[in-house]
């Protein structure tokens, strides 16, 4: 275990970061012992990505030391971070799909045969020599764009291992995980810290996950530190009131469902993705009204296109959908917003939002040319305004004031913005993908009572996630897709976790070691 | 409500800082205006250069050159009237490619769309000489607006069904319409009497002059579209739509929007506007069209409506401030010296400052302008393998 008498791995001491308006660290002080694992738990925004591109050599502090060991330091760019042996996976892997493992890990410091040639051969040994000593077996030349989300991670670690990293930062790394893939990859970690005496930062805001892999955890709230615990000594309820500041309710109180009639049909639809090929299989399922269908699955397996198929996105190949019974297999996203369809897309910068536009015209984005907020081609701003301070006061969108841009907002605000928009209004079906991706506990705690709440209203919800827990949490009945197909329906009453989980990563079909090798997703489902 | 819309502390306010309406101006306007300086700095260089070659080091030359170009433009009524009508084709150009920067098309057909603006008018001005003023104008304006209209749907309709990329296409178009010019005017539509090859003389669809000055009907329309592409763009429901597939066609589609028809419908628009800047031309100063019609009024355009930042009021600062230099440079060249041609270098200076705005802001540490302008992102991406919508 640490060694609390030893001094620090890694300290900084009294960082404070002002950007205008805001002060995004205020005096933070943290400590990082050899071989500690050491959570940084925060709500989005509270400043644990800002604290550590600073460690990183993105952001320069305004105030304040970083000490490594005995010595201090200055880091004036990701080269010096590295050069001192900081490393950083970032949450949005910085790979290159095109290229192999073992490109991707020697990128920038390469190994040379001779001036002009790369060391292939040595480089790839080193690097099966490297992987071979936490358990997994790296391809070093497969391409990484054909490498499941889990197995890129890896790689990432991998590149942070072969430049010998003795402090290594890991960003929201369970955020695409499967429950299998996250337990493996706490124990390379684990491994990484026992063994090799690595410090880790392990940057969260999953309070479970915190307490399982950490050594010890600073929570982090508004740029300052807030308390730093030992898991021991601590538990999810006091951990998420530290982090958020107030009590938080942890479990949504989901009440008993009164499903009514189907309200949506899906019928052996087919759906192919951009490049033509089939990734949604005849697949069929009901939502009732009153009824919230939750569908699980990691992502990739075909959620994205189904979602934009039943949303008017993307055309079906073959297959029905009906609403209320009437077709609505070819209906455009106007005309099922007409029929009283809600949709948060997975993707809130890409769909859900213009991020250069005001606050106020995102709110209005697919109402823009109905009353009041137009008349004929003339649109009223008044109305529009209006309607955009209503949502705000409604859904508590934290913001200065509803003329700034979208994407000045914080991710919980911006998907605050798209929940105003889309559920504040009568609602027959609710289709919500990824609807709490990357927000923090307030945020999804909002999100998650008040999709329950338009189910006692009486609409039908369709929630996709790639976080099982929040499936689990909200769902009445739970369909797992694998591969572009339904493989099973469960109640969620008597589902279970860990079956689930692995239906996710198998389909129920493989053996659950398969996902100990290094299983190329794409290429065998082509 | 649930209880999280009652939080126990709210949240201090995320860092927008607000501006107030004179900081937003300055933050837009702080690229072009340095880009303008700049580029007089290297013309004054340029000059300087030039006086060596002829013997002489004269440091002072600029100042002689850039006051003398200051008093040609607005050193007289004449001048200045005489800068305005050269704004004139500039401004509604400049609109032409602004209007498609904000729909995130790289309208580079200006040029051509100019150019059948002014063949369609001077086609059918020479045919409608005869009749009264009354029919006469409004038809031959009419005529240039919708054939420069008609050289923007193709590329529009191109890019909506096919894919094919707006910045190929209306390079090509611009090529076919300085060769239709050609063949036409050489040919069908040339008229009997002349010394030269040229469209036939206009008659009663010559514009109509006000103040007794050079001040065509053309001008008042092009001054009068300022206002009303600022509120297309941004009071309509259409400039609404517009704007939102310029800035994500993913979320235009999502909202319910059709991207492929707002392509269409706005290169339509700008064909449109590039061609009532042909219009004006023929119609208003040159009273005719020959068969080697230069200009390079087409390409002008994208220089304005980047240094304009794609907004219809910096359109038109721009367009006067290259109207005036167009205006001011013979007064130069005959007091100073100084050849005509320096006002090309000095715009194509500007162009190259505002396209490496990223050096700019990075020398001089502008924090106002942090990112890079909308517009000048469509010209960076569209490079011929741009996403299309």
């Amino acid at each position: 275990m640490t060694d609390a008498a030893r001094p620090a791995a890694l300290e900084m001491r009294g960082i404070t970061k002002r950007y205008p308006g805001v002060v995004a660290n205020d005096h933070i002080d943290l400590d990082v012992r050899p071989g500690e694992i050491h959570a940084l738990l925060g709500e989005n925004g509270a400043g644990k990505s800002t604290l550590m591109n600073i460690l990183y050599g993105l952001a320069e502090p305004d105030e304040g030391e970083i000490w490594l060991g005995d010595e201090p330091i200055e880091i004036h760019g990701p080269s010096d971070a590295i050069a001192r042996g900081i490393n950083m996976v970032h949450q949005h892997f910085m790979l290159v799909p095109v290229l192999t493992v073992a490109e991707n890990i020697l990128l920038g410091d390469e190994p040379m045969a001779n001036p002009i040639f790369l060391d292939r051969g040595a480089a790839h040994a080193q690097i099966r020599d490297l992987g071979a000593r936490f358990g997994f077996e790296v391809d070093p030349e497969a391409k990484v764009g054909s490498l499941s989300v889990g197995w890129q991670q890896r790689v990432e670690i991998l590149k942070a291992l072969y430049r010998s990293a003795s402090i290594l930062v890991l960003d929201e790394p369970t955020a695409v995980l499967t429950p299998q893939e996250t337990r493996e990859i706490f124990s390379v970690l684990r491994q990484l810290s026992r063994e090799m005496g690595t410090s880790v930062i392990f940057i969260s805001h999953k309070l479970n996950e915190v307490l399982d892999i950490a050594d010890r955890i600073t929570v982090i709230r508004r740029g300052r530190v807030v308390g730093t615990r030992t898991p021991s000594e601590t538990n999810e309820e006091d951990l998420a009131e530290l982090m958020v500041g107030r009590d938080v309710q942890l479990t949504v109180d989901r009440g008993e469902s009164n499903p009514g009639d189907v309200m949506l049909d899906v019928t052996d639809v087919r759906v192919a993705d951009d490049r033509g090929r089939e990734v949604v299989h005849a697949v069929s399922f009901q939502v009732r009204s009153g009824e919230i269908f939750g569908i699980a699955g990691v992502a990739g397996n075909g959620q994205d296109e189904l979602v934009e198929a039943i949303t008017g996105l993307r055309k079906t190949t073959s297959g029905r959908v009906t609403l209320a019974s009437r077709d609505i297999t070819a209906a455009s996203p106007r005309q099922l917003h007409g029929l009283g369809v809600g949709f948060v897309p997975a993707d809130r910068q890409r769909f859900g939002l213009v991020l250069s536009f005001p606050l106020a015209d995102n709110i209005v984005l697919n109402d823009y040319h109905a009353e009041p907020y137009a008349r004929g081609f003339v649109r009223e701003t008044v109305a529009i305004d209006a309607r955009a301070e209503a949502c705000v006061v409604e859904f508590d969108i934290r913001t200065p004031s509803i003329e700034v841009t979208a994407g000045t907002l914080s991710g919980g605000n911006q998907q605050k913005v798209v929940v105003a928009r889309e559920f504040g209004r009568d609602l027959r079906l609710l289709v919500l993908d990824q609807p709490t991706r990357g927000l923090d506990v307030g945020s999804v705690e909002f999100i998650h009572s008040e999709t329950i709440e338009r189910r006692t209203d009486g609409a039908a919800v369709l929630l996709v996630s790639a976080e099982l827990d929040e499936v689990l949490e909200l769902s009445d009945r739970i369909g797992v897709m694998y591969r572009g197909e339904i493989v099973a329906v469960v109640d969620a009453r008597q589902a279970d976790k860990e079956e689930i989980g692995l239906l996710m990563a198998t389909g129920g079909r493989v053996s659950p070691d398969a996902t100990k090798s290094m299983t190329t997703e794409t290429e065998q489902t082509s | 409500m649930s209880a999280a819309a009652a939080p126990a502390d709210p949240a201090p306010a995320p860092p927008p800082p607000q501006q107030s309406f004179i900081g937003r101006a300055i933050a837009l306007a702080a690229v072009p205006f340095i880009a303008v300086v700049g580029a007089l700095v290297v013309g004054a260089v340029i000059i300087i250069a030039s006086s060596l070659a002829r013997g002489a080091f004269d440091l002072t030359l600029p100042l002689q050159a850039y006051a003398n170009l200051l008093e040609g433009a607005f050193g007289s009524l004449r001048g200045i009237i005489f800068s305005i009508v050269s704004a004139t084709p500039l401004i509604l150009g400049g609109m032409a490619v602004g209007l498609g920067f904000k729909a995130g098309l790289f309208n580079i057909g200006a040029q051509g769309q100019f150019l059948m603006g002014a063949l369609g008018s001077a086609a059918v001005g020479a045919w409608a000489a005869g009749e009264s003023g009354i029919v006469a104008v409004p038809a031959a304006i009419l005529a240039g607006a919708a054939l420069g209209a008609a050289w923007g749907f193709i590329p529009g309709a191109l890019k909506a069904w096919t894919g094919a990329h707006e910045v190929v296409t209306t390079i090509m178009l611009n090529f076919i319409a300085g060769a239709l010019i050609g063949y036409l005017i050489t040919g069908p539509l040339e008229a009997p009497g002349f010394s030269f090859s040229r469209t036939g003389p206009l008659g009663n669809a010559e514009l109509p002059t006000f103040f007794g000055t050079g001040i065509h009907l053309g001008v008042l329309i092009a001054f009068g579209l300022v206002p009303a592409v600022w509120w297309v763009v941004w009071r309509s429901t259409l400039g609404f739509e517009i704007r939102t597939v310029g800035a994500n066609p993913d979320a235009a589609r999502y909202a319910g929007m059709r991207p492929a028809m707002l392509t269409i419908l706005t290169l339509t628009l700008c064909g449109m506007l590039a061609g009532l800047a042909g219009a004006g031309q023929i119609l208003g100063v040159s009273h005719f069209m020959n068969a080697s019609y230069g200009t390079s009024i087409g390409f002008d355009s994208i220089s304005i409506a980047l240094l304009g930042r794609a907004h219809p009021v910096g359109i038109t600062l721009a367009a006067l401030l290259f109207g005036a230099m167009r205006a001011g440079s013979g007064l130069m060249q005959i007091e100073a010296g100084i050849p005509v041609e320096i006002i090309d270098v000095i715009q194509a200076t500007i162009l190259l400052f505002l396209a490496a705005d990223l050096v700019i802001r990075r020398l001089l540490r502008l924090r106002a302008v942090r990112a890079q302008p909308e517009e000048l992102q469509t010209v960076t991406k569209t490079y011929g393998g741009g996403a299309s919508s």
